[in-house]
């Protein structure tokens, strides 16, 4: 089966991944390199929406929820423990505890996809608002001010077991691109396997998969949670990239922009997804840096143009022109064999024609 | 005649929609290796009795016991897992992949890797689907996608097998090749399929079982039914 070859390229894109990571530092300006953390941790977060809606066919709009919660999570975390990689876990494990459990009310409450999309977005919104509303002295998790609106300080990344070596913004760059290369592996070992290929057949019809003997609710809550602890992981490099957490973790900014990575990058793949955040959070800063035109308008623009005239997305659309071209091309050749096997006369008609 | 023990039995089954009663106190038996079809006209009922004892459709009242397990009201894989194969009227397939992987994903629900691989091929072998292995199943004729779904049916192995109108919109041929995989489950399978083409019937089953607004009318012989005045009155004659 086709399987094992997708997984094959999933091993060459993280490949070229390693490459990158290699040369960024040598190549890059060091102020790039310090703001791409920040955008690793976006990237983690769109390759988990691209898991759930992309392989899942889970619309979840509030993904951000679970970003969010893994950014304050890492951040009370690290500042009580005084380190960050039992934070880091915490973190990974706080954001997959809540989509377990909002996931089993959804799921196992049979609430439609629609309504889905609905729950999560209104979820983060409230997670918006109710941590918008902590500033204070009053509001603390232990040494950890939550800081309202204003947010509240995110740590370094340090080396496991010693939590004064701090990690300087070269070497986190590296941390965070490895975490981003292994999380997609593993999502594209994921999306190979039995549990992985029966959400997709649940994404294509879930009245199937059931009188399978399948269990979908399972099914779905297991990826909902996978895509959770991932998005949550993703929350942490995004708060270490920036060093401080606010609410607009949770803004419906973006969950709005991890919807529209995944538009632009396709369904269906786990790398389109990752590589538009990272193609879109460049154009919004460069068009941040003009006057002209509305960053948000032209986002707009953007969005609609893919809907209308790319809908699967960039990856899937260029690997379809390529399966369509190879096909073209194996036609033609088997028609030349088999001209050139005909008699003389067969030639000539060809020409003819 | 009757052989073995009963596989499926209903009792006082209804299913109200509003206070329509598209399935009426309905009693029924199904004996081991019995292959029985299920006849009448539209709207009779048919699909909403199939989908009460798939787990479809919560029941208004009364039972389904399958092999002495009282499944009313039980999730569709609950009863699928007792070993029910369903074809459901509107096909169910995966339609965005390949007729392979469809079957693949039916054949692993039971099986380890290896075996559900060479279950797979064999399926596919069996139901000549090898021209369309690699095919996305969106992309098939509706007879085609019948068959991936009769194939994911049969890749399960179940003992008792439900087939809404398996042969429907299928060709001539394509509806006489149904008609002998039919028997070939048979050999291993309790069935029940709902039909209208006569043919078919005819090449199918003994014993019939004629659904009329909601409540059973006959259980008979295709030829007891079909010189029967009144059942020729409200089905055959309709469909002359
Ligand atoms: N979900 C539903 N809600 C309301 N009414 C329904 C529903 N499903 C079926 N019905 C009604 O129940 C009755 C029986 O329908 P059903 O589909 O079981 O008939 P059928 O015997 O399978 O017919 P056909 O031969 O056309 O497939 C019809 O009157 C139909 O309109
Ligand atoms: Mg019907």
């Amino acid at each position: 089966m086709r399987l094992a070859r997708d997984f094959r390229g999933t091993l060459i894109v993280a490949a070229l991944a390693v490459l990158f990571t290699l040369i960024a530092p040598v190549t890059l300006e060091f102020f790039t390199i310090i703001t791409l953390t920040q955008v690793i941790g976006l990237a983690i977060l769109g390759l988990s929406l691209a898991l759930i809606w992309g392989f899942g066919g889970i619309l979840c709009f509030g993904q951000t929820a679970f970003f969010g919660l893994g950014a304050y999570a890492y951040a009370i975390a690290a500042t009580n423990i005084g380190g960050s990689t039992g934070a880091i876990l915490i973190a990974v494990l706080v954001a997959a505890a809540f989509a377990a459990i909002l996931g089993y009310f959804v799921f196992y409450g049979r609430v439609s996809d629609v309504y889905l999309a609905v729950i999560t977005l209104t979820v983060s919104l409230i997670l918006y608002s109710l941590i918008r509303r902590t500033s204070g002295p009053e509001y603390k998790i232990g040494d950890a001010l939550l800081g309202g609106f204003n947010g509240t300080g995110a740590p370094p990344l340090n080396i496991p077991g010693d939590a004064s070596a701090m990690l300087f913004p070269e070497h986190i760059f590296y941390v965070a691109m490895a975490a981003l290369i292994l999380v997609y592996i593993l999502c594209g070992r994921v999306v190979t396997t039995h549990f992985g290929r029966v959400c997709v057949a649940i994404r294509e019809n879930e009245t199937r998969a059931e009188l399978l003997a399948y269990d979908t609710r399972l099914y779905k809550l297991g990826i909902f949670t996978l895509g959770a602890a991932i998005a949550g992981l993703g929350g942490v490099f995004f708060a270490v990239g920036i060093s401080r957490v606010t609410p607009d973790v949770f803004g419906l900014g973006q969950s709005a922009l991890t919807i529209i990575w995944v538009i632009v990058g396709g369904r269906g793949t786990l790398i389109g997804p990752i590589l538009a955040t990272f193609a879109l959070y460049y154009l919004t800063a460069a068009l941040g840096t003009q006057q002209l035109l509305n960053t948000n308008l032209i986002l707009g623009i953007i969005l609609v143009i893919f809907v209308l005239a790319v809908p699967r997305g960039v990856i899937p659309t260029l690997t379809g022109w390529a399966a369509t071209r190879r096909q073209r091309r194996a036609l033609r050749a088997r028609e030349r064999r088999l001209r050139l096997r005909r008699p003389r006369g067969g030639e000539v008609a060809g020409e003819a024609e | 005649m009757r052989r073995g023990e009963v596989v499926l039995e209903t009792r006082n089954l209804s299913m109200a929609f509003g206070g329509v009663r598209a399935v009426d106190r309905v009693d029924f038996t199904l004996w081991d290796g019995e292959l029985r079809c299920l006849i009448g006209p539209n709207g009779a009922g048919k699909s909403t009795f199939f989908k009460c004892l798939t787990g479809q459709l919560r029941p208004t009242e009364g039972d389904v016991v399958i092999r002495d397990v009282h499944v009313a009201g039980r999730e569709p894989h609950e009863i699928a897992a007792l070993g029910v194969g369903i074809k459901t009227q509107v096909p169910n397939v995966f339609d965005g992949l390949s007729a392979e992987e469809n079957i693949w994903i039916a054949a692993r629900r039971w099986h380890g890797a290896e075996r559900a691989r060479t279950l797979t091929r064999e399926t596919i072998e069996r139901l000549q689907l090898g021209e369309v292995r690699t095919r996305i199943v969106g992309t098939l004729a509706h007879g085609q996608r019948q068959w991936v779904e009769l194939g994911m049916v049969v890749a399960a192995d179940p003992w008792l097998v439900l087939l809404d109108e398996p042969a429907a919109g299928m060709t001539h041929e394509e509806t006489g090749r149904t008609a002998e995989l039919i028997r070939e489950i048979n050999r291993s399978a309790a069935m029940i399929v709902v039909e209208h083409d006569m043919q078919f019937i005819r090449m199918i089953s003994r014993t019939v079982t004629l659904f009329h607004e909601g409540r059973i009318l006959m259980e008979d012989s295709m030829d007891a039914i079909s010189a029967d005045p009144v059942a020729r009155e409200i089905y055959l004659g309709h469909r002359a």
